[in-house]
C-alpha cells in the first residue's frame, strides 16, 4: 500500500498548494482529493437476486446518509455495486476485480457464506475490508483474518437455538434436510447437534441440490411422520420442498433458518408455510424501533419494503464510513489496511443495534430471533410475529 | 431396519418414479427424433422445454389476473396450457432449426451441435430478461388449479394427486399418438423416409426440408406439452429450470438406443424410476450412509452399466444406412 500512501501525500501537498494558491473557496477544490468507493458483493440475479438486491439497496442508501463527513474532507464516495450470482467462482472473479480497483476501500457483502469464504480469501491478500451484512457460517471470522467483519450472528447459535426452541415447542422427533452448501449444511448440523443434545430424536438427515422435484425425497419422510422437519437452506429451495410436502399430505410442523426469511417463501409455498417457525439473525425491520424511518426512507426511495439484511447492510455501511474516516483522519485518502484496523475499532449503535467488533470480526453480542409466518400474503412478510428474541455473546475464539 | 417401512412406501415410488419417468420420456422424444432424422444433439432442445413451461405460467397467471381462472373449468384450462405450450415450443423449434441449423447442414457434425450450445444459452438468458422486464421476477409459480390439487390416501403411506394421474394420462396419449402419427400416417413414413436416407427420399419427391421442419416441430411440440405438465406438477420454475431435466432426458433417448422412439419413452421411464427409488431407498437401506442426494450417482452407474452391455441402448440405436 506504500504507493497508495504516496499518492495520498501528494494530492494532499498539491491540493494545499493550490489552496493557497487560489482562494476560490475550498469546497470546490476539496472536491479533486478522490473518490472512495465501497463495493457491494451479493446476488443481483437469480433465484436469491430479492435478498441480494435489499443488500445492494441498504449499502446505497446509508451511502447517501452517511457520506457527509467524507465528502467534508474533500472525498466522493460511490457505491460500486456487484453481482456474485451466489456463486462461488464468480464471487471470486468479481473479488478480483475489486482488489485491482485501488478506490475500493471496504466491501459489503456477501449473502451466502459459500461465496464469502473463497471471495474473502481475495480480499485477505490485499487487506481489503469485507463487512457481511449476512454471512452466518462460523468458518467466516473463524479464520481469524483481520480484514473480516460480519454485523449479525452466527449459525452455531443460530442453530442450536433453533433446536432449543423445537424443545420448547415439544418436538420430540425431527427430520434434517439441507442444501449441501456451506450455509444450509453447516446450519443443519448446528441445529441437529444441539437437538440430540437436548433429547429430538433424528430420524434422518439428507442432502439435495434438487430445485423442482422433491417427490422422492418427501415420500420417506411422511412415511416416517416426524413431528417437526428443519430445511437448512434458503427460500427459494425450500418453498417448492415444503409446498410440495404439504400437497403430498405431510402433516409435520416446518422449521428453517435465517435464509427462509424472504417474502419470496410465501409468494412460491403459499398456505404450506403459514405458522411455520424460522430462527433469524435479522429480525424484520418492525423489531428494531429505531429502524422505522429507515423503512420508510427505503420505501419512499426504492417503491418496495426492505427485504431482510438491508438494514443490516445500512448499519454495515455506516461502521465502513466510520471506519474510513478515521482512518482518513487529515483529509488523507487512507490505506485499506488502515481502514481495516479503523473498522476494527469502530462502535457504532446504528439502527440494529450496537455493535462492536470481537478479535474475529464477529460482533460481541448479536440478536437471534426466532419468527413465526403469519400469512400467506407477500406483501404481509414484514409482519411475521417475534416468538423469541435472544441477546447472546459470540462464541470465544477458539484459535 | 424396518421392513414395514421399506414395503409400505413402494407403491408410492412407483408412482414418483413413473411421473417423472413420463416427464422424461416427453422430453427425450425431443433429443431422439432430431438425432433420428439429422444425427445430430439437439442441445437447445432443453430451453424448449422450459419455454412451454413459461408459457403455461403466462397464461395462467394472466387468466388470474383477469379474474377468469376461478370460471373456466380446470381440465379445460390444462387443455388451452397444452395448446399453447406445444405451439410455442413447436414453432420455436422450427425457428432454431431454420435460423441456427439449416445453414450448418453441409458443415462437419461438430459445428451444428456447438451452434446448439450457443442457442440454449441464448434461449436461458432470453427468457431470463423477458421475465425480469416483464414481471421482474426470476423463480415463477404455477398457480394451483384447485381440483387437480384433490388427492386420494389410498394408505397411510400412499396417495395419489388428479394431477399427477393427469400428468401420466396426458404422458400415455401423447406418446401413442405420436406412435401413431410415426408407425401409420403418410407424413410418418415421410419422416421415417428422411430419416433414413435424404437423398433417395427427395428422390422419391419428399421435401427434405419440409420434413425435418415437421420433426422439429413435433419434438419441439413434445417437449413444450413436457413443460407444461413439469410446471403443472412441481409448480416452480425458473430460466434454468430446462438444463437439469433436459440432460437427463437426453440420457434416457441414448439409454433407449438414440434415434429409437419406443427407446426414448422407455429410457425415460427407466431414468425416472431408477432416480426415484434411488432418492427415496438409498438412506433407508444405507441406514443414512448415503443419503437422496446420491441419486444420480446410483441411477447414472447404473446407466453405465446397462451401457456396458448394451452400448446402443436398450431398444438399439436407429442410424440411417449410408448409401
Amino acid at each position: 500500500m506504500k504507493t497508495h500512501r504516496a499518492r495520498g501525500v501528494i494530492s494532499v501537498a498539491i491540493l494545499t498548494l493550490a489552496a493557497l494558491a487560489s482562494p476560490a473557496g475550498s469546497r470546490v477544490l476539496a472536491q479533486g482529493k478522490g473518490t472512495i468507493k465501497i463495493a457491494t458483493q451479493s446476488p443481483l440475479s437469480g433465484g436469491q437476486a430479492a435478498l441480494g438486491e435489499g443488500i445492494k439497496l441498504g449499502t446505497q442508501l446509508a451511502i447517501e446518509k452517511f457520506k457527509g463527513p467524507l465528502e467534508r474532507m474533500g472525498f466522493t464516495v460511490e457505491l460500486v455495486p456487484f453481482d456474485d450470482q451466489a456463486k462461488p467462482d464468480v464471487g471470486v472473479a468479481n473479488a478480483k476485480n475489486i482488489i485491482s480497483d485501488k478506490d475500493i476501500l471496504v466491501v459489503i457483502g456477501h449473502l451466502n457464506s459459500g461465496v464469502a469464504i473463497p471471495s474473502s480469501e481475495v480480499y485477505k491478500d490485499a487487506s481489503l475490508a469485507m463487512i457481511s451484512p449476512a454471512n452466518t457460517n462460523p468458518t467466516v471470522t473463524d479464520r481469524g483474518y483481520p480484514n473480516v467483519f460480519r454485523v449479525c450472528g452466527r449459525d452455531d447459535v443460530q442453530g442450536a437455538v433453533g433446536a432449543e426452541f423445537a424443545k420448547s415447542l415439544g418436538i420430540k422427533t425431527a427430520y434434517v434436510i439441507h442444501d449441501k452448501t456451506t450455509y444450509g449444511q453447516g446450519v443443519a448440523e448446528f441445529f441437529k447437534a444441539e437437538a440430540e443434545k437436548k433429547g429430538i430424536k433424528v430420524l434422518g438427515f439428507e442432502g439435495s441440490e434438487e430445485r423442482s422435484n422433491f417427490d422422492p425425497i418427501i415420500t420417506p419422510i411422511k412415511a416416517r411422520n416426524p413431528e417437526l422437519i428443519y430445511f437448512g437452506g434458503l427460500y427459494d429451495q425450500a418453498g417448492p420442498f415444503f409446498g410440495q410436502s404439504r400437497e403430498k399430505g405431510v402433516k409435520s410442523r416446518f422449521m428453517g433458518p435465517d435464509g427462509m426469511d424472504s417474502s419470496d417463501l410465501t409468494k412460491i409455498a403459499g398456505k404450506a408455510v403459514v405458522g411455520m417457525y424460522y430462527t433469524s439473525v435479522a429480525g424484520p425491520v418492525s423489531v428494531y424501533p429505531q429502524a422505522k424511518q429507515f423503512a420508510e426512507e427505503y420505501r419512499k426511495k426504492f417503491g418496495k419494503n426492505p427485504e431482510p439484511f438491508a438494514a443490516q447492510a445500512y448499519d454495515a455501511t455506516a461502521i465502513a464510513l466510520r471506519g474510513i474516516a478515521a482512518a482518513g483522519k487529515g483529509g488523507r485518502m487512507p490505506g485499506r489496511e488502515e481502514v481495516a484496523a479503523a473498522i476494527h475499532a469502530v462502535k457504532y449503535t446504528g439502527i440494529t443495534g450496537t455493535i462492536e467488533f470481537d478479535k474475529k470480526g464477529d460482533p460481541k453480542k448479536a440478536l437471534y430471533f426466532v419468527l413465526q409466518v403469519t400469512s400467506d400474503n407477500p406483501e404481509k412478510w414484514g409482519e411475521n410475529r417475534e416468538v423469541k428474541r435472544l441477546l447472546i455473546a459470540s462464541p470465544a475464539p477458539t484459535m | 431396519m424396518d421392513f414395514a417401512l421399506l414395503i409400505g412406501i413402494f407403491p408410492q415410488v412407483l408412482l414418483d418414479g413413473l411421473i417423472l419417468g413420463f416427464m422424461y420420456a416427453l422430453i427425450a422424444l425431443g433429443y431422439t427424433m432430431v438425432y433420428g432424422v439429422l444425427e445430430f444433439i439437439n442441445f437447445a432442445h432443453s430451453e424448449i422445454f422450459v419455454t412451454g413451461a413459461f408459457v403455461g405460467v403466462e397464461i395462467l397467471l394472466g387468466l388470474q389476473h383477469a379474474g377468469r381462472l376461478a370460471g373456466v373449468p380446470p381440465f379445460l384450462v390444462l387443455l388451452l396450457l397444452l395448446a399453447a405450450g406445444m405451439a410455442v415450443s413447436g414453432l420455436l423449434a422450427v425457428a432454431i432449426e431454420r435460423i441456427a441449423y439449416r445453414p450448418l447442414r453441409g458443415a462437419p457434425r461438430l459445428i451444428p451441435l456447438i451452434s446448439a450450445i450457443g442457442v440454449s444459452f441464448f434461449l436461458q438468458d432470453l427468457i431470463r430478461l423477458i421475465e425480469s422486464i416483464w414481471r421482474n421476477a426470476f423463480n415463477l409459480v404455477y398457480p394451483g388449479l384447485e381440483p387437480l390439487n384433490r388427492r386420494f390416501e389410498l394408505t397411510a403411506t400412499v396417495d395419489v394427486s388428479v394431477k399427477a394421474l393427469v400428468v401420466i394420462a396426458a404422458s400415455l396419449l401423447m406418446l401413442l399418438a405420436l406412435h401413431l402419427l410415426v408407425n401409420k400416417t403418410r407424413l410418418g413414413t415421410a419422416i421415417r423416409a428422411v430419416a433414413e436416407d435424404q437423398a433417395t427420399a427427395s428422390l422419391m419427391g419428399i421435401n427434405v426440408d419440409r420434413m425435418i421442419s415437421t420433426t422439429f416441430l413435433i419434438g419441439g411440440a413434445m417437449g413444450g406439452a413436457a413443460g407444461v405438465l413439469f410446471g403443472v406438477q412441481y409448480s416452480l420454475i425458473n430460466p434454468y429450470t430446462g438444463f437439469i431435466p433436459g440432460l437427463k432426458a437426453f440420457t434416457a433417448a441414448v439409454l433407449g438406443g438414440i434415434g429409437n422412439i419406443p427407446g426414448a419413452m422407455m429410457g425415460g421411464l427407466v431414468l425416472g424410476l431408477l432416480e426415484a427409488f434411488a432418492a427415496s431407498y438409498l438412506s433407508l437401506l444405507t441406514g443414512g450412509a448415503f443419503g437422496a442426494e446420491y441419486k444420480d450417482i446410483f441411477a447414472f452407474s447404473v446407466l453405465i452399466l446397462i451401457l456396458i452391455f448394451r452400448p446402443k441402448g436398450l431398444l438399439g440405436e436407429v442410424v440411417r444406412e449410408r448409401a
